[in-house]
Formats: C-alpha cells, sequence, structure tokens
C-alpha cells in the first residue's frame, strides 16, 4: 500500500496544471456548498431562534391531549414534579408555566375577544424577554392584580395606562370569570396579530380568574442550548408519565414552519445537486484525460507485473488526493468567510427589515459556522471521486498490455 | 533438473480482428536454455514481436503450446498471467518505460515490492545491481534526468531485480546511440556470462546480433535459421 500511496502521490503533480485545475473546480463547489448552506442553516436557526423565543419556546408539556383540543379543560396540576426536573437536569434553565384561554376585554362602548395569558413574570422574561416589549408602564410582580396589555388592543379599546379593564370569561369546567384589572403596562409585538389580541396576568390571577387554581395550560421547556434539545426531551419523556403528559419540541409545535424549512432546504439540495453536477463533470473529465494519457503506461505497468486492482487503487488514491487537495483548500477559504458573516450577519433594511421585525425575527441573515457542514461536502466530493472511479477501474479492468502498449 | 527455460511447441498465432486474417505465427518450435544469449531477429511482420509476446505471457497463442520454466503459460488466467511474469520474467522495452515519477532505485526495486520483498533485501539487490549497470552514483536521480543509455541500464536492472528466470528485451537498443548500445551489451553480455542469466532479444540490429551467442531468424512467422556460434 505505500508503494501505491508513493506512486499516487507523486502521480498527481505530473500534471500539475490538470491537478490544480481539478482541485480548483472542487475547491469552487466545496466553497460556494458550504457558505450556501452555512447561510441557509444560519437563516433557519435565526427565524426558529426568533419564533421560539416569541412564544414557544424550544418544548412544552402539556396535559395529554391538550394540543390536539386546546381548552381549560384540559389544564394541568402544576406539580411538584416539575421542579424536580428542573433540579435534576442542568440543560434546562426554568419550566416556565403558563395558564391560557380567551376572554372577552371590555372598555365603555367596545368589547373585544383576547387572548389572556397567566404569566410568571420572570421566568417568562427569561424566554421570551417579555419586559422588554414593554413600551409604556412597568413590568408585572408575581403578586400583581394588573395586567399587560398589547398595543393594539389598548389602542383599539382606547385605554391607556392606569384605566381598568373588564375581562369576561367561561373558566375551567364552565365556571364563570370574572375580573377587572389595572393596566400596569402596554406592551408592543412584532405580529400585527398578537399586537392586537395580547393581555398578560401574574399566574395566580390567572388562576383565579379562570377558576383553575394551580392549574396549567402548558409549562415551557427553557434550555440553555438548543442542541441539547434532543437529550432534554429525552430526560422529560423518561421523567414524566405518558399517560398523563403529552411533551412536544418545537417542530411539532410549529409544523407549519418547519414544513417551509424543508421546502427551503430541498430547493438548496436540487441547487447543490447541479453545483455537484457540474463540478461532477469536471472531475470525469481529469478521469478521461488521465485513461487516455496513460493507458501505455498501465500496459507496461501490468507487464512487469502490477495487479489490475494495484493500479486501480493507485488511480483511485490520486483522484482521492486530488479532491482532498480542493475539498481542504475549499474549507480554508470558506472559514474565514462563514465566520466572518457569522459575526457580522447581512443586515436587512427597507420593507425587508420592516417585515421581518414585524413577526418578531431578527432581521439578519447570519451564517452559522458548522464543521459538519464543511465535512459534509468533503464527503460528497470523496463519494462522488469514489463512485467516477468505477469508470477507470472498468478501464484497467478490461486492459491488455498488449494493446495498450501500442496505443 | 531440466536446464530448458523455454519451450514452445507449434505455436500459431492469428489475428483475425481484420477482414483478412494475419497468420503471425505458423508452427514456431523453439527451445531456449538457460544462460543463453539468444537474438530473434527477421524483418517487421516475420512474427518475432508475437513469439516474444507469447514468450513473456503478454498474448496467447492460438494453438500450441508455451512452456516457461516447466509452467505451460497458455494456461494460466490474467491474474495468474501477470503473477507469473512478475516471477519470472524480466522485461526491457525499447523505449525504457520506466517509471517517471520514481528515482532509478525506486524502479529498480519496484517490482521487489510488488513481491513483497523486505526492505533490507531490496536496498542491497538494488545497490548490486544498480553497482553492476555502472548507474551506483545515480540511484536518486528520476528518469528524465539520466540519458537514454543510463535508463535503458536502470531497465536492465529493474528487469534482473526480481530474480526472473530470464530477460525479454524487445529491441533494446533501438533508440540508444552506438556508445550507449555498446555499453549496454557489455553489462548484459557480462550478467549473462557471470551470472548465466538467459536473455532473449528481438532485435534488427546488426550490433546486437554480432555479439548474441545464438541467433534465431524468422520469416513469415516460420523459423527460417537457428544458428548458435
Amino acid at each position: 500500500m505505500s508503494t501505491l500511496l508513493k506512486l499516487a502521490s507523486r502521480n498527481i503533480w505530473r500534471n500539475k496544471r490538470r491537478t490544480l485545475i481539478t482541485a480548483a473546480s472542487i475547491l469552487f463547489g466545496v466553497f460556494f456548498a458550504s457558505v450556501m448552506r452555512c447561510f441557509q442553516v444560519g437563516a433557519w436557526d435565526n427565524m426558529i431562534n426568533s419564533v421560539v423565543k416569541y412564544y414557544f419556546g424550544y418544548a412544552q408539556i402539556h396535559k395529554k391531549g391538550y394540543w390536539e383540543e386546546i381548552s381549560l379543560d384540559k389544564s394541568m396540576e402544576h406539580s411538584a414534579d416539575f421542579s424536580q426536573i428542573v433540579k435534576a437536569y442542568p440543560e434546562i434553565i426554568d419550566l416556565v408555566p403558563r395558564l391560557e384561554s380567551f376572554a372577552l376585554a371590555s372598555a365603555e362602548k367596545a368589547t373585544k375577544g383576547v387572548m389572556v395569558i397567566g404569566i410568571d413574570p420572570e421566568p417568562e422574561h427569561n424566554l421570551t424577554s417579555l419586559k422588554d416589549k414593554i413600551i409604556e408602564g412597568a413590568y408585572l410582580e408575581p403578586d400583581d392584580n394588573a395586567v399587560l396589555v398589547a398595543e393594539g388592543l389598548a389602542s383599539f379599546l382606547n385605554f391607556s395606562l392606569g384605566d381598568t379593564i373588564v375581562l369576561i370569561s367561561s373558566g375551567y369546567h364552565g365556571a364563570n370569570a370574572a375580573g377587572k384589572y389595572p393596566i400596569k403596562g402596554i406592551t408592543k409585538f412584532g405580529s400585527p396579530d398578537l399586537n392586537k389580541r395580547l393581555i398578560h396576568l401574574p399566574l395566580k390571577q390567572a388562576q383565579y380568574f379562570f377558576a383553575a387554581d394551580n392549574l396549567l395550560s402548558s409549562m415551557v421547556v427553557n434550555i440553555k442550548d438548543k442542541d441539547e434539545l434532543q437529550s432534554v426531551m429525552g430526560h422529560l419523556k423518561k421523567e414524566l408519565d405518558p399517560e398523563k403528559y403529552e411533551i412536544m419540541d418545537y417542530e411539532e409545535l410549529l409544523p407549519d414552519l418547519m414544513e417551509a424549512k424543508a421546502l427551503d432546504v430541498a430547493g438548496g439540495k436540487i441547487f447543490m445537486t447541479i453545483l455537484y453536477t457540474i463540478i461532477g463533470f469536471g472531475i470525469f473529465g481529469t478521469i478521461l484525460m488521465l485513461l487516455r494519457e496513460r493507458r501505455y503506461e498501465f500496459g507496461v505497468l501490468t507487464a512487469i507485473g502490477m495487479k489490475r486492482h494495484q493500479i486501480s487503487i493507485m488511480v483511485w488514491l490520486e483522484l482521492l488526493f486530488v479532491g482532498i487537495l480542493g475539498c481542504i483548500l475549499g474549507m480554508l477559504l470558506a472559514t474565514p468567510v462563514v465566520l466572518y458573516l457569522e459575526s457580522n450577519p447581512i443586515e436587512f433594511t427597507g420593507d425587508f427589515a420592516a417585515t421581518y421585525e414585524k413577526w418578531g425575527i431578527n432581521p439578519v441573515l447570519p451564517a452559522k459556522f458548522d464543521l459538519s457542514i464543511f465535512g459534509r461536502q468533503a464527503w460528497i466530493i470523496l463519494l462522488m471521486i469514489t463512485l467516477m472511479a468505477i469508470y477507470p477501474f472498468y478501464e484497467i479492468f478490461r486492459l491488455k498490455p498488449i494493446k495498450a502498449m501500442r496505443s | 533438473m531440466s536446464d530448458i527455460v523455454i519451450q514452445a511447441s507449434e505455436l500459431h498465432k492469428t489475428y483475425d480482428e481484420t477482414a483478412v486474417p494475419v497468420h503471425a505465427l505458423r508452427g514456431v518450435n523453439l527451445q531456449i536454455k538457460q544462460g543463453e544469449f539468444t537474438a530473434i531477429v527477421g524483418p517487421s511482420g516475420s512474427g518475432k514481436s508475437t513469439l516474444l509476446n507469447i514468450i513473456g505471457g503478454l498474448d496467447r497463442p492460438s494453438s500450441g503450446n508455451i512452456q516457461v520454466g516447466g509452467t505451460d503459460i497458455s494456461t494460466l488466467n490474467d491474474n495468474q498471467l501477470i503473477d507469473f511474469r512478475k516471477d519470472n520474467i524480466g522485461f526491457v522495452f525499447q523505449s525504457y518505460n520506466l517509471i517517471p515519477v520514481l528515482t532509478a532505485k525506486e524502479n529498480v526495486e519496484f517490482v521487489m515490492m510488488l513481491q513483497g520483498s523486505s526492505t533490507e533485501e531490496r536496498d542491497r539487490r538494488t545497490k548490486e545491481l544498480m553497482d553492476a549497470v555502472g548507474l551506483g552514483d545515480r540511484m536518486h536521480n528520476r528518469p528524465s534526468e539520466l540519458s537514454g543509455g543510463q535508463q535503458q541500464r536502470v531497465a536492465v536492472a529493474r528487469a534482473l531485480a526480481p530474480k526472473p528466470t530470464f530477460i525479454l528485451a524487445d529491441e533494446p537498443t533501438a533508440n540508444l546511440d552506438s556508445t550507449s548500445t555498446a555499453n549496454l551489451l557489455d553489462i548484459m553480455a557480462r550478467l549473462n556470462k557471470e551470472e548465466n542469466i538467459t536473455f532473449v532479444f528481438s532485435t534488427h540490429d546488426q550490433r546486437v546480433i554480432d555479439r548474441a551467442r545464438r541467433v534465431v531468424v524468422l520469416e513469415d512467422g516460420l523459423i527460417a535459421s537457428d544458428t548458435a556460434s
């Protein structure tokens, strides 16, 4: 094998120009594929992080069947198990409790359907940065008997800070729910829909309002690192009784977003396939030239006792070396570009930025530096080379030394 | 033990890929013994290259039998033939055919590497052979850094390295000037005489024919004369 390695490593420099052109085409492919994929992953991470941090969290725990039929009657007990879980698994920052339902909000002459969310103010802020969305007034304290009203809703009902809002609803198991609360703060959300209908209450007040003492609609899981999500999901599924609870990650909570991502990724794959096909033709051209130029030499090598499989391995190694050279150069070139664009993402401006912000998404296009993306491009190239090496193998195996040496 | 190295019996070779079949060999019988220094001569188209290719296991006869060192090589499959050539036949080609990316030393030891010889054995044998062909000081030069004559001497050393049963040389002096030809012939004649190595040449070169101790003349696919001096 060392003989073949020596021969292959020296042979690639016999035709320097051809080797460099082939390596350059691989470099080009690896560079563009890596940068493009890093942008795609970065953009989706940004979007998912924004959506997750906006409201949903990376995962949620509900009473079994809640997501299928969202209703107060499907609320779960605020069990001591939850605080045990947070203590047991350091990857989990917190479990953020919520009690959510719908109500009618009334002012003097207007009424509007709203979404009421009972929250534990501190953990909620840690997850969704709710405090930062206050544009007027102050954030809630756990024992407050007051509400935060979204700006669009306040405007529709003609409310201002300090006014009292009246809420009417149907509570747990059909109990009457009615209450009046002073407005402690006005919040502003990017999403116009949320901006027109969100009211936040301290959790205790919400439980009292809905007659749902110690009940929760959901526990939102706040984790330290997104990459730990699968392990956290594993812990939660192990710890919580599947007959009582459903545990859903953001992919299950946001199926539309995941579908859009899958569509985008599929588009990216089509582009990559085209790119790699072009590179593949370049490599195959090199293979054809190599076979043509070295037919005589292969005949001589066979004549003096080199087996066909040894010649084939030598040729494969030569192609592999050129491929590795192109991959390494492509990765070396792409690394600083991706690292720069990760820390200095492309910033959107104008209407495009406004649209992003409206949906609570950071209006930037960041690249994500992920070595596995680079590695995958290298594997694709090396696999392509190995598959294409089948052709020279075939030619070498049917080579007749006499005919080859006459060529 | 028999000292017959090559035994060809009733060798026929017909190329029928063309519209008109070409009968390159028409029943050649030839016996070459250990230590012979034989030139196979004849005009173009006489069948000498075909005979050499069959003796060298590079081509198969249409009929007849060819035994090298007691092995009927016409019955070997492709892979077995490659192994047989590697271990039993040393080739010297008209255009040297050294591996351009290897040094002279690496070229000489190449077939030994394929045979799996140890580094020590390869080093010892390579040095011995490079000294024998007068190129002990050019071990680390690549073929492109050597003259045609020097390259052909390296090719002879390469052919001898795996200790083959015999050396088959196809027009070995065709590309050499007269000084290089004389040098090469001196080396081969010395190796033949001192180490009893069997050489079989195909040649047009009168200088080679003059030095051969046996001359086999082929005409129209048949041996026209076979003279030993």
